[in-house]
């Protein structure tokens, strides 16, 4: 008994602990941030490694995603009598929430897993101790870099995936079922708010980037230098991320409908 | 007469005061001292696990002593800000032990790491450099393959090109024989002393074969169970009737350092399997 309240206190402790690192190696990252920034080339070199190499999977999960709001708003808003009303559900859905949502989890499971092992890898093959010795700051050199790159590619991939999720919802409701593409296009041109939907959107993108690549790159970081630390920190990454952003998405949800 | 204590104490580039370190409870270093005097190269040597290579990372203050001290032409590695160490670490240069090349870089632009962070030397000038270092190693004809593609012995040459890129006043070697074929081991083993004399500098390596190092080292510091054991030039440690040095020189599997890891009585441990 008093074995098991150690064991859940020791849990506990250390979860506090790792919290802790994770908040100072975040600090630190932005705080060497100024040197990687001035060299762009190393940020737009990662942004293609995570965002455009990740456009296929956000773009395709875009498309399907899209199409079954489509099918299912049509659904349920024809027996209302409102079936036009189609287009404004598919976007509102899109651009509040399943945009930036669906992409942070995309991301994590795409860039986000593919950042970890990496790093972890670096890490244990004594690429970033090669660095330092090299008096040079592998949180400025390897970790900044992809931070940013991470922060900027999230919210265009999920502009990229709304985009591209009212264009599935508009082939199924208005080519394949047959709404009035009129109806569909002028109601949602009118009920979508450019405040308080796209801003909105945009902002939850933003802090799922930051969320999502930051627990990659401590993860990569903070993974112990074996095949096993590597595995199960790559592991930690898309849970971590994934709670974290369906948290993070309830809270901001929260405060913008306030 | 001991060849290190007799040179000015001045002439030291690096020198180990009093070392002790552990790592959480266990105390992997106890009160170590050892000198590296300029222009010589001196190998540390000692089984696995004597913390070796944990001595060349407190040299270049990836780690930080419990008690005693690290100077590196003078100065305490510990007690440096972030921006010093970073300065006195660019006159370090680290051969790791399996390389550790940037494997998403070329040869070209791994030797090329360096130089493009810590100068603003134009392309052409660093195109040079790098191809002069590249050749001091054999491997100017290898400069556009990638990491994966290169053996063993080539990746740690090419690491060696790069820890040489700046022209180090310090070069740390950690086991650079390991896992190598005896012509390319014979290559690593020209190659440092080369090196060491072209540039001046002083070296210091980590190893465990005996052999190869005795062959070719100016100092020999014998490290185990967290302290220097024995120290000399390898003609000095060849002729030790000390019982470590004996066993170590000689590949002995019995001695000083037991064949078996401490366990209990194997005949007990035996009949109470059969009992239960």
């Amino acid at each position: 008994m008093l074995k098991t309240l150690e064991n859940i206190g020791h849990q506990v402790t250390d979860a506090i602990l790792r919290l802790g690192y994770a908040a100072r190696f975040f600090i630190y990252s932005l705080s060497v941030s100024g040197e990687s920034l001035r060299r762009l080339p190393l940020v737009i070199r990662e942004i293609y490694f995570t965002g455009v190499m990740s456009l296929i999977i956000i773009l395709v999960s875009a498309l399907f995603v899209g199409m079954v709001l489509g099918l299912q708003g049509y659904n349920t808003l024809q027996r209302y009598g409102s079936s036009e009303a189609v287009g404004v559900l598919v976007a509102l859905a899109l651009v509040r929430e399943l945009g930036p949502v669906v992409t942070a989890l995309l991301f994590a499971g795409r860039a986000g897993t593919a950042i970890t092992a990496e790093i972890g890898l670096m890490k244990a093959t004594e690429q970033l101790s090669a660095m330092e010795m090299m008096a040079i700051n592998p949180i400025a050199r390897v970790v900044a870099p992809r931070f940013w790159a991470g922060v900027i590619s999230m919210p265009i991939l999920a502009a990229l995936f709304s985009l591209v999720g009212v264009f599935g919802g508009y082939l199924v409701a208005v080519q394949l079922i047959g709404v009035d593409s009129g109806a569909f296009w002028s109601q949602m041109q009118s009920n979508v708010d450019f405040r308080d939907d796209i801003v909105n959107g945009v902002i939850k993108s933003v802090v799922f980037g930051v969320a999502c690549t930051s627990i990659a790159l401590f993860e990569g970081y903070d993974a112990p230098p074996t095949a096993e630390g590597v595995s199960r920190a790559t592991t930690r990454t898309v849970v971590n991320s994934s709670l974290t952003v369906l948290a993070l998405d309830f809270i901001l949800t929260a405060f913008m409908l306030h | 007469m001991n060849p290190v204590t007799s040179t000015p104490v001045n002439d030291n580039i690096v020198e180990i005061d009093n070392l002790s370190f552990s790592y959480g409870n266990r105390m992997l270093h106890k009160g170590i001292n050892m000198r590296f005097p300029r222009g010589k190269v001196v190998a540390i040597m000692g089984g696995s696990g004597s913390g070796k290579t944990t001595l060349l990372r407190l040299i270049g203050g990836q780690l930080k002593p419990s008690i005693g001290a690290v100077r590196v032409e003078g100065k305490v590695v510990h007690e440096q800000d972030d921006a010093a160490l970073y300065q006195l670490r660019r006159k370090m240069g680290m051969l790791f032990q399996f390389g550790a090349l940037f494997t998403d870089l070329s040869v070209f632009e791994n030797v090329a790491f360096p130089m493009r962070e810590h100068t603003d030397l134009p392309e052409s000038i660093i195109r040079d450099l790098v191809l002069l270092k590249l050749n001091a190693v054999g491997l100017r004809g290898a400069r556009d393959l990638m990491p994966s593609e290169l053996s063993g012995g080539m990746s740690r040459r090419v690491a060696l090109a790069r820890a040489v890129a700046l022209d180090p006043q310090i070069i740390m070697y950690d086991e650079p024989f390991a896992g190598l074929d005896p012509i390319s081991m014979g290559v690593i083993v020209n190659l440092i002393r080369r090196l060491n004399d072209a540039l001046g500098a002083t070296s210091i390596v980590v190893t465990h074969d005996v052999h190869e190092a005795f062959a070719f080292v100016d100092y020999v510091y014998f490290v185990s169970n967290g302290q220097v054991v024995a120290e000399g030039t390898p003609a000095e440690l060849r002729e030790s009737v000390m019982p470590f040095v004996h066993q170590f020189v000689h590949g002995e599997a019995d001695g000083p350092v037991p064949f078996h890891y401490p366990a209990p009585d194997y005949q007990k441990d035996m009949l109470r399997g059969a009992s239960a």
